[in-house]
């Protein structure tokens, strides 16, 4: 019972997050691009609560930021005005906004990176990339795996041979390796949309063995049950027996493995981005907002330019969490 | 000793396989080293040409396969066009490193796993249990990427550690003891990183697989006895437990090569890892493979020493 509630709340936390990246254009209060040239590597705004005079707001208020002196990449707050953080405002290309302040204040809740672009929105339009990316490749592997696994299982003879032995193969390389080897013939200079789909494929392509094997164990198992060989003898065709008796079975592994794969590929574009290998400036994703950290003095000193990175913990955990309880429960 | 000839000649076929797996990923590649040449107005597209005839990339697939593996019998694994120099004695010296590297995390991980799920599985549910649970499952969350960062931050911060590269600039002054304490200070956080990567995963199976073993009947009887706790555990359950252990010490080979990749090039240490990333850039063929080809000849030799200490551990497989 304690399983099923771990389940269904770690489900419903991800499909809030899914839903927040999917609607990235309202819940981000600025553009990926929308560029503030005054105030490159700015800190995270502070959200006040009680003003210069002591009084204390039930409504968050922002100060501007600004540099002082100019040009020092130091950053004061003026607070001779206070700006009110509103709900639900209207932007300046037309639709609305979940919540932002009054220019000529801004609100950047994660700070800023070189180009004064706000690290929030970004973190939100990244998530769009990096989060999907897992999705979609891991649905893409589950069904490959699941193809290769179920044919193999079930049809056995050469063919069972041919897969197996190409599982071998896909599993004697580490995946990081294998992954630089596919995406090292794939072409470098290509759009963000582009890069974005051929990320799926190779990530997809790469993790086909693992499931593959489990499912043919399942199917070599299921296969001989009783009532599988009592259906094939009143004539059910090998596909009515695969849908209909057979592959249901795998249904728990292939969620666990689910559970199990999409954290590893979000992680996999992750990286593949933050070396360059993925998704390209100016579309953001989690892997390349991280890449600025390669220069020494951002690491040094800009500890906001982290926190994508620890975007990724609470995902992590809610992903293995899942797995564990998915696990158990089809014990 | 027919099953170690087994093993071997099924690892040497796992490794022909692998190579002509990427050979033929990397030749299907559109554009190769020369594209970028082709580019540049100052060179003619003959001499692109000749470039690419020298280099043998203008010969057909199979052809260009059975000169690499001549140069492979030779000791060369083929020619880098980037370095203008034979790949493997490149990829030997990084290689090395990547080694000390991914091993001393490997000691280190194993060690700290095997005490930690072992006090765990010792009391379930008691105090130790409960923080090294909390712990693992924390770190869990934590990717190497971000682990490395996070520890590089730190580094930069506190200034106690180097940041990058593998010695101190003045390496060569230093007498002996100083070259060591100097590496050492380098590989501590690529290290730190890897373990912490590596530590939550086998705590767990080794917690998982101690547990199951401790409620056998051999070990109600050791402890009837009056055997110390202690014994019971490390002499006992252990050696019981290792069977699953030592199939998981071949997966945990592969992922601590992974993760050092990763690791590598972010701390900037010079093992294979920015070689490969650097040769994938400048499609620097014949490295590319040569690095993927380490890699999966590390792990085979990974799992080879896993099937290893499993023939020494578990007398039930050597009965069979």
């Amino acid at each position: 019972m304690r399983n099923r509630s771990t389940i269904w709340l770690s489900i419903g936390v991800l499909a809030l997050l899914h839903g927040a990246v999917l609607t990235a254009h309202f819940v981000a209060p600025y553009d990926f691009a929308a560029q503030d040239r005054d105030l490159p590597y700015a800190p995270p705004t502070r959200l006040h609560f009680i003003d210069a005079r002591g009084r204390s707001h039930l409504r968050p208020f922002v100060y501007r930021s600004v540099e002082q002196p100019e040009g020092s990449g130091h950053y004061v707050e003026d607070s001779s005005r206070a700006y009110v953080v509103q709900f639900l405002v209207s932007s300046r290309s037309g639709g609305r906004r979940l919540f932002g302040v009054d220019e000529p204040a801004s609100i950047f809740l994660l700070g800023t990176d070189a180009y004064g672009r706000d690290q929030f929105s970004r973190l939100v339009y990244g998530g769009r990339i990096s989060l999907m990316a897992g999705l979609l490749a891991a649905a893409l592997t589950l069904s490959l795996g699941l193809l290769a696994g179920a044919s193999a299982g079930y049809c056995g003879g050469w063919l069972d041979g041919i897969i197996m032995r190409g599982a071998e193969l896909f599993l004697a390389l580490p995946w990081l390796y294998l992954l630089f080897a596919i995406r090292a013939f794939l072409p470098l200079h290509i759009s963000p949309a582009q890069a974005f789909f051929l990320l799926i494929s190779v990530i997809g392509l790469v993790g086909w063995a693992r499931p593959a094997r489990l499912v043919r164990g399942l199917v070599l198992s299921a296969k001989e049950r009783t009532y599988v060989l009592a259906a094939r003898s009143f004539g059910a065709s090998g596909f009515y027996l695969l849908r209909r008796h057979i592959l249901p079975q795998t249904l728990g592994v292939m969620l666990t493995q689910a559970a199990i794969l999409v954290p590893q590929f979000i992680l996999a574009e992750v990286t593949l981005s933050f070396l360059g290998l993925g998704v390209g400036e100016p579309v953001p994703s989690w892997g390349n907002m991280l890449a600025t950290l390669q220069q020494y003095s951002v690491l040094a000193s800009y500890w906001w330019m982290f926190l994508p990175g620890l975007a990724l913990v609470p995902v992590f955990w809610i992903y293995h969490k899942l797995a564990d309880s998915l696990h158990e429960e089809t014990l | 000793m027919r099953y170690v000839v087994t093993r071997l000649i099924h690892s040497a076929a796992l490794l022909v396989g692998v190579s002509m797996l990427t050979f033929i990923f990397l030749r299907l590649a559109p554009g190769d080293f020369f594209t970028d040449l082709r580019l540049n107005p100052q060179v003619s597209a003959q001499t692109v040409a000749d470039l690419r005839a020298q280099a043998g990339l203008d010969q057909p697939l199979p052809v260009t396969y059975v000169r690499w593996l001549k140069s492979v019998a030779r000791g060369d694994l083929g020619l880098s066009l980037a370095y203008n120099a034979r790949v493997a004695p490149l990829l030997w010296d990084r290689a090395r490193n990547t080694l000390l590297l991914a091993g001393t995390a490997m000691l280190l991980a194993w060690l700290i796993a095997i005490v930690a799920g072992l006090s765990s599985a010792a009391r379930p549910h008691g105090i130790a249990d409960r923080l090294i649970g909390g712990g693992t499952s924390l770190l869990l969350g934590v990717p190497e990427l971000v682990l490395a960062l996070g520890l590089l931050a730190l580094a930069a911060r506190t200034g106690r550690f180097p940041t990058g590269g593998m010695v101190s600039l003045g390496f060569a002054k230093l007498n002996l003891t100083g070259k060591l304490k100097d590496v050492v200070l380098h590989a501590a956080l690529p290290v730190a990183a890897l373990v912490l990567g590596a530590l939550p995963v086998l705590v767990r199976h080794v917690r998982a697989s101690v547990l199951e073993v401790l409620q056998a009947p051999f070990i109600q009887a050791a402890r009837a006895h009056g055997i110390p706790r202690r014994r019971v555990l490390f002499g006992y359950a252990l050696p019981a437990a290792a069977n699953p252990l030592a199939s998981l010490f071949g997966l945990s080979v592969a992922a601590l090569l992974s993760g050092s990749l990763l690791v590598e090039v972010v701390m900037g240490w010079p093992g294979m890892g920015p070689l490969l990333l650097e040769a994938i850039l400048a499609r620097d063929l014949y490295v590319v493979i040569g690095a993927v080809m380490f890699s999966a000849a590390f792990l085979v030799g990974g799992n080879l020493v896993a099937d290893a200490l499993l023939y020494t551990v578990d007398p039930r497989i050597r009965a069979r």
